[in-house]
């Protein structure tokens, strides 16, 4: 992908947007999977913003990466409701299940799925219930086995 | 006439297999020649019986459910179109015992209508608020807010009406209405539910509040951990044309998406993140309702909030406010969560005990063990035990027992549960969490993992050490992450001595 002419079309359509840092760091998130360093001069060009500045509002929200991840995104909720039936002991496995994998997992805190978790979420938009280890190794051969 | 069939497309629903039964019912149908109308409406809230699908027939809605992708034939051979009998047969949805005891208010569409259709919301009673808001001066409008009683419920419960009142009086060129759909507590998903399944609710909430303050304008910033509610609002927008305008002009409605913050649904690092910027809480004063969003008046609420005004336009602020209990109006849709049977959404008048919803409505844990801990109001919440189920669920009673409602989350935890950990798990979130502004909330949530790392090692003289640090993040914390944290960590100490021994 033409990381630089992505940014510039991305760039062109949040330039004028009142509060467009967040917007323009969603998409380049989205269209290349993670915010690459070298945007981050032509961000704060065209927002008027330091360098400094939206470094320091990449790092600070959870949400965006500086690095690429594996293939597949995998965040399994760790928060209280999920805790309540079996969230720890998932995450564990996971960690241990995931070691080594190009399948990355995150921690999230919670996806609003309380009374049916433990929750995971696959690549943002794909959202499994009720799950348990035996299903999260079914979850992640799939997951692994799509070459 | 084609038969229509609702498959619910909220994500709970979702996560429990929707789009593959709604797949399979689509083929199977088209395999035996029926012709169907496939709606993906939203949850009626009954997410142990998710997917829920209903049928529309003579007798009215008629509900099937928890539907899996291998009943589907065994359902079109008990000729479910026509609402036969099947093994998961639940019958008229409406009489469901669960929620025909509840009192639907701002939750009364939700899974009932289309929310993809503009139509569907108009014919199902939705626009009425907004049409007689227009009718009205926006003074009036404040007034109708002020005398239901209404309250904000992100948490703090704040009388609505004077927040609305001091926007109005504001005098600026432009105002805005902001939406918190931060919704970061665990255990809580009304605000998903309701944005996922009667979107335009929400959009004629915020629009009767912009002709109220004398805003055109609004946010909505939704955690970026709902995608299919942000989807859903904005193919709602897309849908909207005019419907939101006041009669003189457009409300311009835009929506955000957080970046996985929990400190961002605190109202002024919401506004710091609208803004572009760190989600920082900001100095009060000045309060949002003087300087918010761009140094604008601005009003902000939760999802609720602003989608229970709509009903208590067309409905009027006195058919509102003789819900509830002492000063607590109205309903609050609780949700629940957590090691429970009968998990979901349950909007009943305040003043409900605690029992009767985790037992009457919950029917107890998941897991069939004796229920121990009870967490109401998200990460921020007390956690209550036995003793304390008889509690009113107003907000009066449980703030005399040092408690909160929050958002209405109630997450159960059964005999299992180990309560030195969910007191580290609170200080754990809170120094993830933290947006560095104050020290007792950055460095004290960090040194209170450590504590309370050394009382399960077994040493009890750091018991002293947790409560003065506890305190420490009372009194100097700027906001309610620091400085409520100590709530679940010391409600789980006080309550619960043994598991810190
Ligand atoms: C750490 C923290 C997190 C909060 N998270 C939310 C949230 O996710 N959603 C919400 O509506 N309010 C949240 N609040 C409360 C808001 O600051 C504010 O009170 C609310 O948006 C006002 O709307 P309301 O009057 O409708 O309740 C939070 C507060 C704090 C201190
Ligand atoms: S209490 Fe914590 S989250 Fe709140 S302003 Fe202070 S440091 Fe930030
Ligand atoms: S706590 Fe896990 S989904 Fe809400």
């Amino acid at each position: 992908m033409d990381i630089a002419a992505t940014l510039a079309r991305i760039l062109d359509a949040h330039r004028d947007r009142p509060g467009a840092l967040l917007p323009v760091l969603h998409e380049v998130q989205n269209a290349v999977g993670f915010i690459p360093p070298e945007t981050v001069p032509a961000i704060a060009t065209a927002l008027n913003l330091s360098r400094a500045e939206v470094h320091g509002v990449i790092s600070y929200y959870h949400h965006f990466r500086q690095e690429p991840t594996g293939r597949h995104v995998v965040r399994v909720c760790c928060a209280e409701a999920c805790q309540a039936v079996g969230g720890e002991v998932l995450a564990e496995h996971a960690r241990t299940r995931l070691a080594g994998s190009d399948v990355t997992l995150e921690p999230v805190y919670c996806l609003g799925l309380c009374a049916c978790g433990p929750a995971v979420q696959v690549d943002e938009t794909q959202l499994h219930a009720a799950m348990t280890p035996a299903k999260f190794d079914a979850l992640v051969a799939r997951l692994e086995a799509e070459r | 006439m084609r038969t229509t069939v609702y498959v619910p497309g909220d994500a709970a629903a979702l996560a429990l297999g929707a789009d593959a039964v709604a797949d399979a019912i689509a083929a199977t149908a088209a395999a035996r020649g029926i012709e169907l109308r496939l709606v993906r409406n939203g949850s009626r809230g009954m997410v142990w019986l998710e997917p829920l699908v209903e049928v529309v027939t003579a007798q009215g809605r008629i509900a099937y459910g928890p539907v899996t992708v291998d009943v589907v034939d065994s359902l079109f051979a008990a000729n479910f179109p026509s609402g036969g009998e099947h093994p998961l047969r639940l019958g008229p949805t409406e009489s469901i015992p669960w929620l025909a005891r509840q009192t639907r208010l701002v939750t009364r569409r939700l899974g009932v209508v289309d929310p993809r259709s503009l139509a569907d919301y108009i014919a199902r009673g939705g626009g009425e608020g907004l049409r007689r808001a227009r009718a009205m001066a926006p003074a009036a409008i404040v007034q109708a807010v002020t005398d239901s009683g209404l309250r904000g419920r992100g948490g703090a419960a704040f009388p609505a009406g004077i927040k609305w009142r001091t926007v109005l009086e504001a005098a600026a060129t432009q105002k805005y209405v902001v939406c918190n759909a931060d919704e970061g507590d665990s255990g809580t998903y009304s605000d998903r539910m309701l944005m996922e399944g009667d979107p335009f609710c929400l959009l004629e909430g915020m629009a009767i509040a912009g002709r109220a303050v004398g805003a055109d304008r609004g946010y909505i910033y939704v955690r970026s951990e709902y995608p299919h509610a942000i989807a859903a609002l904005q193919a709602a927008l897309a849908a909207a044309g005019d419907f939101l305008g006041d009669g003189f002009g457009k409300f311009h409605v835009e929506v955000r998406k957080g970046a996985g913050s929990y400190v961002c649904g605190e109202e002024t690092a919401l506004l710091e993140s609208l803004e572009g910027r760190r989600g920082i809480v900001r100095s009060k004063p000045p309060l949002p309702a003087v300087e918010g969003l761009f140094g604008r008046p601005t009003l902000i609420h939760n999802v609720i909030t602003l989608a229970s005004v709509p009903d208590i336009l067309a409905q009027g602020a006195a058919a509102y406010r003789e819900h509830g209990s002492g000063r607590s109006h109205g309903t609050l849709p609780f949700q629940l969560a957590g090691n429970i049977r009968h998990g979901g959404l349950v909007e009943v008048p305040f003043g409900l005990t605690l029992r009767e919803l985790i037992y009457d409505f919950g029917g107890g844990s998941r897991s069939g063990r004796p229920l121990r801990a009870v967490q109401v109001g998200g990460p921020l919440g007390a956690y209550l035990p036995e003793a304390q189920f008889d509690t009113p669920l107003d907000y009066e009673a449980f703030a005399a027992i040092g408690a909160g409602l929050g958002h209405g989350g109630i997450v159960a935890f059964d005999d299992k549960v180990d309560m030195a950990k969910q007191a580290r798990y609170a200080m754990k979130f809170c120094a993830i969490e933290s947006c560095g502004k104050c020290t007792p909330c950055r460095i004290g949530s960090t040194r209170g993992v450590e504590v309370i790392d050394r009382i399960r090692a077994g040493d009890r003289a750091q018991i002293e050490l947790l409560e003065d640090l506890c305190e420490t993040m009372v009194q100097g914390s700027a906001c309610a992450m620091g400085s409520m944290t100590p709530i679940p960590v010391l409600s789980a100490l006080h309550h619960f001595p043994e598991d810190f021994a």
